[in-house]
């Protein structure tokens, strides 16, 4: 039987993934896919834990949360494009301009 | 009538704006003539409120505004225009009006003319304000606001470098500002102490209100409160120990030392004492009244000794202040406020017409004070003479003029009171107060013309400024006369009790009168002996030890040069040197240095690659849920 918890481990792991993704990788779209899937494990922690309590408001939050991320991918890609139009790569080690 | 009370309060502030508004440019002579208008305006709306006293007998009292009020303190904006303080109106706006017009003429090739106007209107206001309050807030806020331009007139040609004090005893006019504004600072924390002492007892401000608690307070707390008042009264008005800075504010403009340091300001601290008899008559403070006759006789008789020998005109007349502002203290002290009142008024007309004259005399010796250096002046100063002569025949107390009048009954009082040894000294100071000041007009005026020694060429002063001067010699020759009506109507107001001399005294009073006459005259006569025939200088007279100790001001200036100024100022080097830069400015900077490394060290962080930032981002949530976790543990 699968429960509550399978679904947060699952969630726990994405999130895992994702942040590893976030730390590690060096190329601006990768970090993208990168937060979409620690957002996804979030989603996927509040639907669990909404059909857990029966209470629609995890539900409505996931869904709250794609709308966000569907406007954040598309601000974001919007950005991507100019910055590679500018700098000719996506890589975060040639795009450092503000250092300290 | 409250129209009245407003215009003649707010004309002078008009008229200090409006010179304001000029302050930087170059000399315009309409800002002096307008500033002359609007005091003298104010000056007519004060006659007008004076004669509406007398008329109905009763004051005004107006509200303007509420000022603070917060919990159970309310302090409004409240003046009141009662016996006393028309009777200060009408002096201190009739001496003002007079003493701008002269200012005009005065001040004709200063370049800061304008400015010149824009203070003394301004100072004008602050007095009206002191003399006006209902409350002692607004006597406090005036009482600082004369404070603040004294300060600014006496410090005027603030340009003029330091000198040594045997050349210069004032040394230079921004510091005998600065000592003006210090001594009086000290004096005003008193007067502070003294306020709140009153607020705290009786849960007010007003007069009304404080002097009808009065009867229910501790007998302590009466004795504090109108001892540390009359600290405040004794700094304005340069009583001993606080005196020094009154001869050193010689250093202003001579319109400045005849309207701030002779005829109104340094009279506050007597006008304080009137307005707050309520407190010294209680019998509980008796002796602290005691205590201020007697130190006003011994101020009268110590200053009048220091003028014994001075040789500069102003600090001639400065030492002559001082002495007759003891005169007023020692009847306030007595109980005869209304006599206090009337020497104070009296004084105010014939001392500005001394120092006018004594302007004339410099602006024509071209800024020379020294008065062996004079003499014969009466060939071209007719008019200043004139002046001189009368208000130094009033000064010495000659009848029919007002200071007889005024200062014969203040040594009556004495005599009235059975304080005999007062009455003696004062008596002396008055054969005294003859001898130094006839000195002073007999070696300026008469005798050979020392002054073509120093290839001087004195001229007469400007007419108008002749002509505007001749109200206060006018009053000078006939206020004595207005003794008995005076009496009557200050002493009709329910605030000022009145004083009559015993069926004893008034026996005698003929008797006493002619004995202070004597020597009066005596020391006019001496006067004359010694100096009427120009200058003899004595030089075993000279370096006698009580010449020296008269001349060096009893060595008080040294004195509290030596035991206080050095001693203050080594201490605040010490302070300076080891508690501020070593634990005060060390702390502080050390703060800053803290900062300053910590941000050096710390910006190798920002390297400017988003994947860092990440990095710190991933580690700062790690540790934040550490710490949620280890928190949630222990709870």
């Amino acid at each position: 039987m699968i429960g509550l918890s399978h679904y947060l481990i699952l969630s726990g792991l994405l999130f895992a993934i994702g942040l590893v993704g976030v730390i590690r990788r060096r190329n601006l779209l990768m970090l993208f896919f990168a937060t979409e899937i620690m957002l996804n494990a979030a989603n996927i922690a509040f639907a669990a834990a909404s059909y857990y309590y029966n209470d629609l408001t995890g539900q409505m939050f996931a869904f709250f949360i794609i709308a966000v991320a569907a406007s954040e991918v598309a601000v974001g890609l919007g950005l991507l494009i100019v910055l590679y139009k500018k700098f000719g790569t996506l890589d975060l080690d040639d795009l450092a301009s503000m250092k300290g | 009538m409250e129209k009245f009370v407003y215009i003649a309060l707010f004309a002078p502030l008009v008229s200090s704006l409006f010179a304001a508004l000029f302050g930087m440019s170059p000399k315009k002579t309409f800002v002096g003539v307008i500033a002359s208008l609007l005091l003298a305006t104010s000056f007519v709306a004060s006659a007008i409120l004076a004669a509406y006293v007398v008329q109905t007998g009763h004051g005004i009292h107006v509200t303007m505004m509420d000022w603070i009020s917060a919990g159970d303190l309310a302090i409004p904006f409240g003046f009141v225009v009662d016996h006393v303080s028309v009777t200060m109106m009408v002096v201190v706006t009739l001496v003002s009006t007079v003493v701008h017009i002269y200012s005009i003429g005065y001040m004709d090739h200063d370049k800061s003319f304008n400015r010149f106007f824009s203070y003394l209107s301004a100072f004008v206001f602050s007095m009206l304000v002191l003399v006006m309050s209902d409350n002692f807030a607004g006597l406090f806020i005036g009482w600082e606001g004369v404070g603040v331009c004294s300060w600014l007139l006496i410090g005027f040609w603030y340009h003029k470098a330091d000198q040594s004090p045997e050349v210069n005893p004032s040394i230079s006019p921004s510091w005998a500002a600065n000592e003006a504004f210090i001594v009086n600072r000290i004096a005003d924390l008193a007067m502070l102490v003294g306020i709140f002492v009153l607020y705290w007892n009786t849960g007010s401000l007003q007069y009304d209100v404080v002097f009808a608690a009065l009867p229910y307070l501790d007998e302590s707390i009466l004795t504090l409160a109108a001892i540390a008042l009359f600290i405040g009264a004794m700094g304005k008005s340069a009583q001993f120990p606080l005196h020094t800075w009154l001869t050193d504010a010689m250093e202003g403009p001579t319109p400045v030392s005849a309207l701030i340091h002779a005829a109104t300001m340094v009279t506050a601290g007597v006008f304080l004492v009137i307005r707050a008899n309520p407190l010294y008559s209680m019998p509980e403070v008796s002796e602290v009244s005691f205590f201020i006759a007697a130190l006003g006789t011994f101020v009268a008789f110590f200053a009048a000794s220091m003028a014994l020998v001075e040789r500069d005109l102003k600090r001639i007349i400065a030492y002559s202040t001082l002495s007759q502002l003891g005169y007023m203290f020692a009847a306030a002290g007595l109980g005869a406020y209304w006599i206090a009142l009337f020497h104070l008024a009296a004084h105010a007309f014939f001392k500005a017409l001394l120092f006018l004259g004594a302007g004339n005399v410099m602006h024509a010796m071209h800024d020379e004070l020294d008065i062996f250096k004079m003499g014969g002046l009466k060939k071209v100063m007719r008019g200043t003479y004139l002046y001189m002569g009368i208000a130094s025949i009033a000064l010495a107390g000659i009848p029919p003029l007002a200071g007889f009048f005024s200062k014969d009954a203040i040594i009556e009082t004495a005599f009235n009171e059975g304080t005999l040894f007062l009455w003696a000294m004062l008596v002396v100071t008055a054969g005294m107060t003859a001898f130094y000041s006839f000195r002073q007009v007999f070696l300026t005026f008469d005798g050979d013309e020392r002054y073509k020694e120093f290839d001087i060429h004195p001229h007469e002063m400007y007419k108008f400024v002749l002509v505007a001067m001749s109200p206060l010699a006018l009053l000078a020759i006939i206020a004595g006369f207005f003794q008995g009506a005076f009496q009557k109507f200050v002493t009709s107001s329910p605030l000022m009790p009145d004083y009559v001399m015993s069926e004893h005294t008034h026996h005698l009073a003929i008797y006493l009168g002619i004995l202070v006459l004597i020597f009066a005259v005596g020391g006019i006569v001496l006067a004359w002996k010694k100096y009427g025939n120009g200058l003899k200088r004595d030089e075993k007279c000279e370096n006698s030890f009580i010449f020296q100790l008269l001349k060096n001001q009893y060595y008080i200036p040294k004195f509290y040069a030596e035991f206080i100024s050095k001693p203050y100022y080594l201490l605040s080097q010490i302070m300076w040197k080891s508690v501020d830069m070593k634990i005060v400015d060390a702390t502080v900077d050390s703060i800053a240095y803290l900062f300053f490394k910590g941000g050096d060290q710390t910006r190798k962080m920002q390297t400017g690659n988003l994947s860092n930032y990440l990095n710190w981002m991933a580690v700062g949530l790690v540790l934040m849920l550490l710490v949620a976790a280890v928190t949630a543990l222990i709870a």
